[in-house]
């Protein structure tokens, strides 16, 4: 494999936090590797550690121990070079509200040192990609938050870097510019550009990644293709939803033998991880039958990544640490 | 390396020296943070406002309490109403950078292929022009109500050079503070324990013979009285009557002092810059 981006063993810990536990630990061993040309995706909930990260890769920040190499560049023995080579779209919209959408990429252009009519041309191209040109002599303070969070991705692409960091970068967008948005970095890795996308959003992480590395407390949890995370759970889950909590507990204790995997309880309804087919449905509701429990919903349904999630930590993804 | 690398290098960089990329990058930069003063009028009408409100509050309130021999009060007070000035206006750099710090900026700037010292040379730049446009401002205020230059233009001219060179060297120190402040409106209240006892506690206002003893010790030898000194002989010509100092020996204490400041708060910021978040 040609690793466009390697980490290995990083960790970081920040001082602060609490005091007893002698701060924050941010990454604590995280180790993984991007394919050239391809989309990977870091995947967990806020304050896994997924930012922490991005920041080393793009040598803001420096790491306790481990190291990491951005296309064969060390990004802290060689930082200039790696920042030569890449991009970056932060979390926030970091872009100039003073300044207008032509103004902030052409600044960014000449910062990465591009003459001065090819920053200027680079600009308008963008501002028209990202369908930003009627808005191009207006200051950022016009702008809504979906323009902003665009703005801020075309000003990763000025340079047009071999290897872009996307920091959570459709959160906030209405469903159709996270569409164009997902046609553009899918267009991009088509044309030969490595992609390190993070996200909380587990259908991004499944239309776009080829490769996808579940980060929880700083390090990889589990690593794989979509197919294959969802595989490892089971083919299938059954949901069933029941009249309250205590309910779909006992409903979780009942069908324990019919799952490959321990069910989950969420709420009053239960999911079920189980093999393909229609016996096994068959045989729950059978069982349910029996012990006189009566589901208000019963259904089938593909594995999600929130499966994933809630099978690995036995936490759901989304609702973890929403302030952090 | 990488077949990606070659097919996408398409734009390949301007050729040039390091040293010419840092001076290109801090221009770019100062040019981002004056457009920014521009497009923003209200802001740029109201920092021009209180160095008016200075020089009318000591001119019209103070100035008859005040009684300065053998020179009238107005005379006396606009060096130091210059050097005070400029001096609040650096604090601008502290409040700037902690705003472009809590949006995020400063993060996209650093991972940026630019000089590392151009975000903070660019930033002290565009505070230098803002407070060459404060000084012409004050100058014509000041004519207004009664300031007239004792020497020659040429030598007033080399006090301001002097008091705004002093604002310049200061404004690395507000860098600093900038860059640790959580958020701007820290960073402007932590910059104010800095500038008072500078800009107040000095012979900008009010001799210092007038002043306690233990004071004197402070106010005869901090920058900013060696700065209004310098100013006071430059502008006024009647720096004897307060100073034993000649006019030229003022001048180079000043720019001791400008140099000794340099030296300190530049690398003292650029270091905060680089281990900044």
């Amino acid at each position: 494999m040609n690793a466009a981006i390697e980490v290995h063993q990083l960790e970081k810990t920040f001082s602060g936090g609490s005091r007893a536990t002698g701060g924050t630990k941010a990454l604590d061993g995280l180790s993984f590797a991007v394919e050239e040309a391809s989309v990977f995706g870091l995947l967990g909930p806020n304050g896994a550690g997924k930012t922490t990260a991005i920041r080393v890769l793009t040598t803001t920040l420096v790491p306790d121990s481990g190291r990491a190499a951005v296309l064969g560049r060390d990004v802290i023995t060689d930082a200039q070079a790696v920042r030569s080579s890449i991009g970056l779209a932060g979390q926030y919209a970091a872009v100039d509200e003073n300044l207008t959408g032509a103004e902030n990429l052409r600044m960014v252009g000449y910062l990465n040192h591009l003459p001065r009519n090819m920053a200027r041309r680079r600009a308008d191209d963008l501002l028209e990609q990202f369908h930003l040109s009627d808005a191009a002599k207006r200051t950022l303070k016009t702008y809504s938050g979906g323009m902003r969070r665009r703005l801020d991705v075309a000003a990763a692409l000025v340079a047009r870097p071999p290897v872009l960091f996307l920091d959570e970068p459709t959160t906030g967008l209405d469903p159709q510019s996270r569409n164009d948005l997902w046609e553009v970095i899918e267009g991009l890795v088509g044309s030969g550009t490595t992609v390190l996308l993070t996200t909380q959003y587990l259908e991004e992480a499944d239309r776009l990644a080829q490769k996808i590395a579940v980060v929880d407390h700083g390090k990889v949890i589990a690593e794989g293709t979509s197919a294959q995370l969802k595989a490892d759970l089971g083919a299938t889950v059954l949901e069933i939803e029941l009249a309250d909590p205590i309910v779909a507990g006992r409903t979780a204790e009942l069908l324990k033998g019919v799952a490959t995997k321990p069910p989950a309880v969420i709420g009053r309804s239960v999911d079920i991880p189980v093999d393909d087919g229609a016996r096994v449905p068959m045989e729950a509701l059978r069982i349910l039958d029996q012990h006189g429990v009566a589901p208000t919903s019963f259904s089938l349904r593909e594995p999600s990544l929130d499966d994933v999630f809630l099978s690995l930590t036995g936490r759901k993804a989304s609702t973890e640490g929403e302030n952090q | 390396m990488s077949t990606a690398t070659i097919a996408l290098g398409v734009d390949q960089p301007d050729t040039g020296s390091r040293a010419s990329w840092a001076v290109r990058d801090a221009l770019t930069v100062t040019w981002r943070y004056l457009l920014g003063y521009l497009r923003i009028p209200e802001a740029l009408f109201f920092s021009s406002v209180q160095p008016i409100m200075f020089v009318l509050l000591f001119r019209f309130v103070f100035a008859g309490a005040i009684n300065i021999p053998h020179l009238g009060y107005v005379d006396y007070m606009m060096p130091g109403i210059f050097v005070q000035s400029v001096a609040f206006g650096s604090v601008a750099t502290s409040i700037g950078l902690a705003e472009d710090l809590q949006k995020g900026l400063i993060e996209r700037f650093r991972a940026l292929p630019m000089a590392r010292s151009a975000v903070l040379a660019g930033r002290t730049t565009a505070d230098l022009v803002r407070n060459i446009w404060v000084v012409v401002l004050m100058t014509g205020v000041g004519y207004a109500v009664g300031f007239r230059i004792h020497t020659n233009p040429l030598e007033f001219l080399a006090g301001c050079g002097v008091l705004l060179l002093f604002a310049y060297a200061l404004s690395w120190g507000f860098a600093t503070i900038g860059l640790s402040a959580p958020n701007s409106e820290t960073a402007q209240v932590m910059s104010f324990p800095v500038l008072f006892p500078l800009t107040f506690a000095s012979s900008a206002f009010v001799p210092v013979k007038s002043m306690p003893g233990w004071l004197q010790a402070w106010a005869n030898h901090q920058p900013v009285s060696v700065v209004v000194n310098a100013a006071r002989g430059l502008m006024d010509g009647h720096l004897a009557l307060f100073s034993s100092e000649s006019v030229g020996a003022a001048t180079l204490h000043a720019l001791a002092w400008c140099a000794v400041m340099v030296v300190v708060l530049v690398p003292l910021a650029v270091h905060r810059y680089r281990r900044v978040g």
